[in-house]
């Protein structure tokens, strides 16, 4: 029979806290940021197949960075959560609170009761009506929720990122200048060179007729707007 | 291999599962319609809906449909929606138990959304029409019982680029139409009224032409099926499937199909 020596709760606490940041800190970062029409999330993804970025539910999106298996994972529950709610209720009835709320629950469960935290930081983002109903929603990996204005960085380079966010950011961007600036504050962390192929970038575009929102700028749309 | 995550729904056996009844299922089998979980009792009167009908044209597919819904000898709901897009680049149409069918719709219109947000891609239209005789299947014992949902599945398949037709019969059998097929009730009409007018190759404003004109052959002959009321402005709803997605014919259209095909059988005889 295996003997577990005392740990204080606060350093276990501490411990999984320093795991799951380090697990983050080796992860690029994804950029949320308000425009004029909607909300924009982009990151710099090598993979074409595997995203960051993804579509939850009518007026909601997601985006996770660290471990792969993880924030899938969790994308994967909420699609599950969003569309249950939307059948058992109906389509306007699915918030992104509730979705950051349950998150919230489910990460704060994990890191607390199991072996390992989960080593991922989530964005959800959801667009309704008019430029007042936009909201981000920022969960770390201990479960802890904020609710960011206009601009968020999540990942690798966060902070440093978020700094140069905040000198830079202007209300009323359009999608053109949101991308662009964005993909400048992805390069600006050791100056590094970001090819538009592996820029990867969804858009919660409130001016849709559609009923689905969400849509993922293709390839070309992406090196037309770095290009002039 | 999807882990469970606290709080939030179960995954399945392996992997993610991508299906939204099978999440149904698992997570709240008390929301599922009747037939997919268990036997009910039967002899609970329900309104029918009636005829519908899908053809191929040049660009695609055309669905139709007529508004009527009927309970017996009532009718029970005279503006009825019986034709669907089910995604961007298929339709359903249905015909028999209204409130079944209206359901099943439903679910496979989410079931096909769940897909193609969990797994990143869209179903081909193979997989699609294969999903829906399984649910189909999934309503047998209310089909025993009188509840019967037959289908007519179509879409356009941008592998083989052409539209492509499925109907279905209540077992949850399906067949792939070359060119055309109706359902319900004033089925039968409906389709002779195509055989004489159908051509491969139809372009949209003949293929829109034959699909009307096929409805108010079968509300001539169908008690249950409703031909358009000109005077209230109920027209069938009708919806074509092409390369550039499902689209509802607009009103205007429908109705100046409608008017056209009464206008050339009003013409004084020689």
């Amino acid at each position: 029979m295996s003997f577990m020596p005392y740990v204080a709760p606060e350093q276990m606490m501490k411990d999984r806290s320093e795991y799951a940041h380090k697990g983050i800190a080796r992860g690029r970062s994804v950029i949320g940021i308000e425009y004029v029409d909607g909300l924009l999330f982009i990151a710099e993804n090598p993979s074409a197949t595997l995203h960051k970025i993804s579509e939850i539910y009518d007026k909601m999106a997601f985006a996770g960075v660290g471990k792969y298996s993880e924030f899938e994972d969790l994308r994967i529950a909420g699609v599950r959560l969003a569309d249950l709610r939307g059948y058992s209720y109906g389509r306007e009835d699915v918030k992104a609170r509730d979705l950051a709320n349950a998150y919230s629950q489910s990460l704060s469960t994990i890191f607390t009761q199991q072996m390992k935290p989960y080593e991922v930081e989530i964005l959800v983002g959801e667009v309704d009506g008019d430029a007042s109903g936009t909201a981000i929603y920022h969960i770390l990996f201990d479960g802890s929720v904020t609710d960011e204005q206009g601009y968020v960085a999540i990942g690798g380079h966060a902070e440093e990122l978020t700094e140069t966010l905040k000198t830079r950011y202007a209300e009323d961007w359009d999608l053109a200048t949101a991308v662009r600036t964005a993909v400048e504050v992805l390069r600006s962390p050791e100056s590094r060179t970001i090819e538009s192929e592996t820029i990867e970038a969804g858009v919660l575009d409130r001016t849709r007729t559609q009923r689905r929102k969400f849509r993922r700028l293709e390839d070309r749309e992406v090196a037309q707007i770095l290009g002039d | 291999m999807t882990t469970d995550i606290p709080g939030l729904a179960p995954s399945g056996p392996f992997g993610a599962n991508p299906s939204f009844v099978d999440l149904l299922r698992r997570a709240r089998p008390e929301a599922l319609p009747p037939a997919l979980q268990a036997p009910l009792h039967a002899g609970v009167p329900a309104p029918h809906g009636t005829t519908v009908l899908g053809l191929r044209y040049a660009d695609g597919i055309v669905m139709a449909g007529d508004r009527r819904a009927t309970a017996g000898y009532s009718i029970a709901d005279a503006k009825m929606r019986k034709v669907f897009a089910a995604d961007d680049y298929s339709a359903i149409a249905i015909a028999g138990a209204a409130g079944q069918a209206i359901e099943l719709v439903k679910l496979f219109q989410l079931e096909l959304e769940h897909y193609e947000k969990i797994t990143g891609d869209r179903l081909s239209l193979e997989g699609k029409a294969n999903r829906l005789a399984q649910m189909i299947r999934g309503n047998l014992p209310m089909a025993m019982q009188g509840l019967v949902v037959v289908p007519l599945f179509g879409g356009f398949d941008e592998r083989r680029d052409e539209g492509r037709l499925f109907y279905y019969d209540a077992t949850g059998g399906r067949w792939e139409e070359d060119d055309y097929q109706t359902t319900g009730s004033g089925g039968a009409p409906a389709k002779n009224s195509l055989k004489k007018r159908w051509r491969p190759g139809l372009d949209r404003e003949d293929a829109l032409s034959a699909a009307v004109e096929a409805l108010i052959d079968a509300a001539e002959d169908d008690v249950a099926t409703g031909g358009p009321d000109v005077v209230r402005g109920i027209y069938p709803v009708v919806l074509t499937v092409t390369a550039g997605g499902a689209e509802d014919v607009p009103e205007d259209q429908v109705a100046a199909a409608v008017g056209a095909v009464l206008g050339s059988r009003s013409e004084p005889r020689a």
